[in-house]
């Protein structure tokens, strides 16, 4: 590699949270003053106040080369949002280092600054401007930013009017065109249509095309293959891994599979752990017919769920959904809710049940899982989620080997049906292969 | 946090390998880096003319508010404290009196309601993007600007009425201005920055304000106030800036250069006091705003 984009050392930041974990950010003079009395004879005796420093990055050190395109990954709550904030300057570290050599471009989130009550192109200025553009700079590529949105005629009509498709493509176009050395993105992707999405990834590869460095955030292992060719793990703030895509992302799935999922993992995580704690998910295996844990199944298998859980409040019924998604966040399948009872259950109840999809012809590719326990009546608070808490399923082609990977922006169907082929002229069919037609008397499209 | 000079925004050259951004913590009081918010003055001017924008949108009345607003106001205050009260006005028609004091006074007070929760409003930017922070509540300083303008040139129309003709005192009043954005700058720098810990400041601030104006010579004249307690009085840098825009439209008022230059220098210390607060704390703005 050639230069330096940046250096990392011992990156790390701590939050101190009281031990309550609702604390809220800031306090109320009031409430200092009436504290004031406590917090000055605690000081005295040396007793400082019950805070606990919560680590969200520790010692997290990585050198990255101009023009590489890292992956930055991990679950929800690793970190990783936290490094980006702070490569970017918006918070400072607590501790440690890092160098950056050139224009940092960073994106984290679609739509920064922007008003709804201003038009497109009084947008199109603030937002270039917060994202660090010139007023200049922002008049020079103001044409290609309105061309690339697709917002010719709504240009002077206040954003709060466009459809969420035009908003955000218009959000994207002013980031995409900041043209930085270095562009940090977070997540930015989890928005918009699947065009849109292939388009920001299109956009992103362009970036990356021209040798300029991109540091990518994100829990979509599709779209970071994709991309890069680095990526770099984390968990619990730490660098767990550092090396090429591939190897990253087994590390990654593996982790995830030895990860003990029980009423505690993760739950003080919103984003993955949802609910009121009413019922919580206890353990989860995904296994095949003959009982054996494993995520990577080819097409046609049937694919076995074991989910344990346990009651903590009663409820009425129980009920359970699970759901594949497509690498960019969307359920590209999701099963009916099977109900285990309608019955109240109480507290303190346990149970496992086991859900089959049998015969899975979807197409091959990675499809993380999602996991739904709730009441068997609709209910908006006592459920259970696992999200991206286990290894992603993985769908290997199965038969004649001749379907390409699932890509969400290709007019393809994700599901393939059993289909039968006969064939009624054995002369169309060349020699080596009546091996193999009398071995697959069912093929898959 | 630290950045070398030499590079910024637009700079595209790093062959020297000297680093563009060097993150670090800091502790205690920063330098206030004008370099980097000079960088950003086009962020500055957009987001004044945001909060411009933003403003009147959707109002039926648009600009008129601009002109109603102080004029109201001087009217209760010329029947109040005019013609019931009598109060003196220095021997000019009490309501020109009067709105001279209220356009400069909302000029002021304009900027702290602004500036004051500038920071909490804006949240979604200071976690999302890095920009010199203090750009947000001196946003507030120049979009106050705008309604300024209106009311002065209300306040020309009203000095024609009356003929009263311009003396070469009213050059001087950009310096007034100044004087009056200096000090409310000053002061909002330290309320938003406040405010980003403790949300009681927006509460307090109307308060603040209503007190304030009371405490200075928006309704009534300086002269109330006896001659030796003068320039006690004038600790109040409202006194200095009121008076001032007085004696430069009307062509005199019982301003002194000893107040004026004590308000000066009051309300540099404060500004100064403020930006140099406000870059000590606002390294913690992202995580706890």
């Amino acid at each position: 590699m050639s230069a330096t984009a940046i250096t990392a050392t011992r990156l790390s930041k701590s939050y101190r949270i009281a031990r309550a974990l609702v604390r809220q950010p800031y306090r109320t003079l009031q409430e200092e003053v009436i504290a004031l009395p406590r917090t000055l004879w605690k000081r005295a005796w040396g007793q400082s106040e019950k805070l606990e420093t919560f680590w969200a990055l520790e010692d997290v050190s990585f050198e990255v080369g101009e023009g590489e395109v890292i992956g930055i990954i991990g679950r929800n709550g690793a970190g990783k949002s936290t490094l980006l904030k702070i490569l970017s300057r918006i918070t400072e570290p607590t501790r440690g280092r890092a160098e950056i050599f050139g224009r940092v471009g960073a994106l984290l989130e679609v739509g920064t600054g922007f008003h709804p009550e201003l038009t497109g192109r009084e947008n199109i200025y603030l937002s270039g401007a917060i994202l660090g553009m010139r007023r200049s700079e922002i008049t020079r590529r103001f044409e290609e930013i309105v061309s690339f949105a697709e917002v010719e005629q709504f240009i002077d009509t206040p954003t709060k009017r466009y459809s969420t498709g035009m908003y955000t493509r218009l959000a994207f176009a002013v980031a995409a065109h900041l043209e930085p050395e270095i562009l940090i993105v977070d997540e930015v992707l989890a928005v918009g249509d699947a065009a849109f999405q292939k388009r920001c990834l299109g956009k992103m590869e362009d970036v990356a095309g021209q040798g300029r460095t991109v540091l990518f955030v994100s829990h979509n292992t599709q779209a970071v293959r994709q991309l890069c060719t680095r990526c770099i793990l984390l968990e619990h703030g730490r660098v767990v891994a550092d090396g090429e895509t591939d190897e990253t992302l087994a590390t990654y799935n593996e982790r995830l599979r030895t990860l003990r999922i029980d009423a505690e993992t993760g739950i003080n995580n919103p984003e993955n752990r949802r609910g009121s704690g009413a019922v919580r998910f206890t353990g989860v295996s995904v296994e095949d017919l003959s009982g054996e844990e494993r995520y990577n199944f080819r097409m046609g298998e049937t694919v076995r769920f074991r989910l344990s859980y346990q009651v903590n409040e009663p409820m009425r019924g129980v009920a359970m959904v699970i759901a594949l998604r497509s690498g960019l966040s969307r359920e590209m399948m999701t099963t009916v809710r099977h109900v285990v009872t309608t019955e109240p259950v109480t507290a303190g109840s346990r149970g496992t049940v086991i859900i089959d999809l049998p015969e899975v012809y979807i197409r091959p590719g990675e499809y993380p899982l999602y996991l739904h326990i709730s009441e068997s009546v609709a209910t908006k608070t006592n459920y259970d989620v696992l999200d991206d808490l286990t290894p992603p399923l993985v769908i290997a082609p199965g038969g004649r080997q001749l379907h390409g990977n699932f890509d969400p922006a290709q007019p393809v169907g994700v599901f393939s049906l059993p289909s039968r082929m006969t064939i009624v002229d054995p002369a169309a069919v060349p020699e080596a292969a009546s091996s193999v037609r009398d071995r697959a008397s069912r093929v898959t499209a | 946090m630290t950045v070398s000079a030499a590079t910024g925004p637009e700079s595209h050259s790093y062959s020297q390998r000297r680093p563009t951004v060097v993150i670090e913590p800091t502790s205690g009081w920063a330098a206030l880096e004008l370099g980097e918010l000079w960088k950003y003055r086009d962020l500055l001017l957009i987001l004044a003319g945001r909060d411009v924008k933003l403003r009147y949108k959707q109002t039926a009345l648009g600009v008129a508010w601009v002109v109603m607003q102080p004029l109201v106001a001087a009217a209760i205050f010329t029947v109040m404290f005019g013609r019931f009260a009598h109060l003196p006005s220095d021997g000019h028609p009490y309501i020109v009196f009067v709105f001279a004091g209220v356009v400069i006074w909302n000029y002021f007070a304009a900027i702290l309601q602004r500036a004051g929760n500038s920071l909490i409003s804006d949240s979604r930017l200071i976690t999302k993007v890095y920009f010199p922070r203090l750009a947000i509540p001196l946003a507030s300083t120049f979009s106050a600007l705008l309604d300024l303008t209106v009311s002065l040139v209300v306040l020309g129309a009203m000095l024609a009425f009356f003929s009263i003709a311009p003396t070469w005192r009213l050059l001087t009043l950009p310096l007034f201005v100044l004087l009056a954005a200096v000090a409310a700058t000053g002061v909002s720098l330290w309320l938003s920055a406040l405010n980003v810990r403790y949300r009681d400041f927006v509460h307090a601030m109307p308060f603040l304000l209503q007190v304030w104006m009371f405490a200075s010579p928006v309704a009534y004249a300086t002269t109330l106030v006896p001659e030796k307690w003068r320039l006690v009085y004038a600790l109040n840098p409202a006194v200095a800036f009121i008076e001032g825009t007085r004696w430069a439209v009307l062509g005199s008022s019982s301003v002194t250069a000893p107040m004026v230059v004590q308000a000066a220098g009051l309300s540099l210390v404060i500004f100064l006091g403020g930006a140099f607060f406000f870059r000590r704390v606002e390294r913690s703005f992202a995580d706890s705003v």
